[in-house]
């Protein structure tokens, strides 16, 4: 099983550091944590520079569309301590906006112009947002609920 | 008076060296590069998307069409992925673990022969593309003879295995692998120990410990970079934990120490698929599923240690016989990234070599 982190610990610390930002999602992995879409960047610096949790590594960058809003999704790992975390974000169903961690990790480059491309979610200051595996003309973001598959 | 004019070349989307069909732009100054600029999607068919339109277990076979050199454990990272999500991980019968763990090496060895040969034959040295393609034949043939196909074999079921293997397969994969710690000194001798492939490749692409961390890369690419870290040891998945493997370490992290690592770790799958063999219990290859695969309301990421590196699903359930969502962690999309940050600077022909130590399929970085 996923060795999992202490998450009211991590979330006392983040709230403590960086002002009110972070809180325990609930889900059936028991390893999220949810923040606040305009303090993404300091909180994944910290995770990533705090000895203590050592998130060397962003596993993976992934977005879903729920009824209520669009969810950006990072998991975290740490290759020191083998922990995991996942951080979400609720960003709002008619402006989905964060801020690009491309400064945090080179590797949300391609992985938020693929979330943008495919899902529509706009990463401010990323430094080259352009569609990434569609065609530059193609209307539309494939991976929306609303867009219905036709062959 | 003479001048030099900056010249804009298109290296693919049709060219040898880019393994498919990726494009990328080179700026060149003589023949120096000071721009690149990757161009990617040639082979978007929209598998996340098809996802949702189809059930858990008609996905399966979709996976072999991500990484086709890997099909075997793109499959076992996807079951054990939407096992995790019903909670059935524990319940998978032995023989069917044991299975699993074979055809992941079996096709750790074919994916890593294929990269020896791709590698060889882009530094033009035909002769090693041949040998190692005899190699991964064999393998390739192990994999039809278990699973009815070669490269994208649906063999992994959601709760253990599609068929079991008989007497005389073990007897064929026994030969294979007594034959290819031989076949693995003759890379050596021919590839790696040659002089010439190490003036191409030596001190070529650096990529540091701190660069690797930060360009996403994982698998063979990190170890090659002196990260010490393998899923399969670290994080153990199945019965991983069972066996006594090496993680073999790269020293500097250049294309030369990328190619030697994955050298070594075939040498490491061949000890650990003996192993497998010698405890492989008799039993049940499948455990007892539902017929109609319905997970509970929930959300699952699991990662593997693919041939390319670590290749995640993450699945999120409705509690329908489809997902809501399913994210496919491309460890060749997010690697690919490095290719305009290292190549920059570099002469011509060190960015096909550097390009080519990353070891990426299209099929897998497009989706």
């Amino acid at each position: 099983m996923d060795k999992i982190v202490d998450r009211e610990a991590l979330v006392g610390e983040l709230n403590q550091k960086l002002g009110n930002c972070a809180e325990i999602f609930e889900d059936n992995t028991n390893q999220s944590i949810k923040v606040k879409p305009e303090k993404i960047v300091e909180v994944m610096k910290e995770l990533r520079d705090n000895h203590k949790y050592d998130f060397k590594a962003l596993m993976n960058l992934s977005s879903v569309d729920y009824p209520d809003n669009f969810t950006v999704v990072y998991h975290l790992n740490s290759i020191s301590y083998y922990h995991k975390l996942t951080v979400k974000v609720e960003l709002d169903k008619a402006k989905p906006e964060v801020q690009s961690i491309t400064s945090v990790w080179t590797a949300a480059d391609v992985q938020e112009r693929e979330a943008y491309d495919l899902m529509g979610i706009i990463f401010t200051g990323h430094p080259n947002l352009k569609r990434i595996l569609l065609a530059d003309d193609w209307v539309g973001h494939p991976l929306r609920k609303d867009f219905k598959l036709q062959a | 008076m003479l001048k030099t004019q900056e010249l804009t070349l298109n290296m693919g989307p049709q060219h040898p060296s880019t393994h498919g069909v990726f494009r990328c732009v080179l700026n060149l100054d003589g023949e120096y590069i000071t721009k690149v600029v990757n161009h990617t999607g040639y082979l978007h068919r929209g598998l996340e998307k098809l996802a949702e339109a189809r059930t858990y277990t008609q996905f399966i076979p979709y996976n072999g069409r991500l990484d086709y050199c890997s099909g075997m454990m793109n499959e076992l990272a996807y079951v054990m992925t939407v096992e995790k999500l019903m909670g059935i991980t524990e319940e998978i019968p032995e023989r069917a673990q044991y299975l699993r763990v074979i055809m992941a090496e079996l096709q750790r060895i074919a994916s890593h022969t294929i990269y020896v040969a791709s590698f060889s034959l882009d530094i033009a040295g035909f002769t090693g593309f041949m040998y190692a393609f005899r190699d991964r034949d064999r393998a390739l043939d192990l994999i039809e003879a278990a699973s009815g196909q070669r490269m994208m074999p649906n063999y992994m079921r959601i709760g253990g295995v599609a068929a079991d293997v008989d007497e005389n397969w073990f007897s064929q994969l026994q030969k294979l692998l007594d034959d290819m710690p031989a076949s693995l000194d003759e890379y050596d001798g021919l590839i790696t120990g040659n002089e010439i492939f190490q003036a191409r490749v030596k001190n070529v692409g650096i990529v540091t410990r701190e660069m690797a961390l930060d360009f996403g890369f994982s698998g063979p690419n990190l170890r090659a970079s002196g990260v010490d870290h393998d899923l399969r040891r670290d994080e153990p998945y199945g019965i991983y934990d069972r066996f006594k493997f090496d993680v073999p370490l790269g020293e500097q992290g250049d294309t030369f120490d990328r190619f030697v690592v994955r050298i070594k770790e075939m040498r490491q799958s061949v000890n650990i698929i003996k192993q497998a063999i010698k405890d492989i219990p008799e039993g049940p290859i499948m455990a007892k599923v539902p017929k109609v695969i319905k997970p509970p309301v929930g959300e699952a990421f699991h990662c593997i240690e693919n041939s390319k590196g670590h290749l995640g699903f993450y699945i999120i359930s409705d509690g329908s016989t489809k997902p809501y969502r399913t994210r496919i962690y491309s460890p060749c999309f997010v690697s690919l990234g490095f290719f305009p940050i290292v190549a920059k600077g570099q002469h011509l022909m060190d960015a096909v070599v550097t390009l080519a130590s990353i070891d990426i399929v299209l099929g897998e970085v497009d989706r």
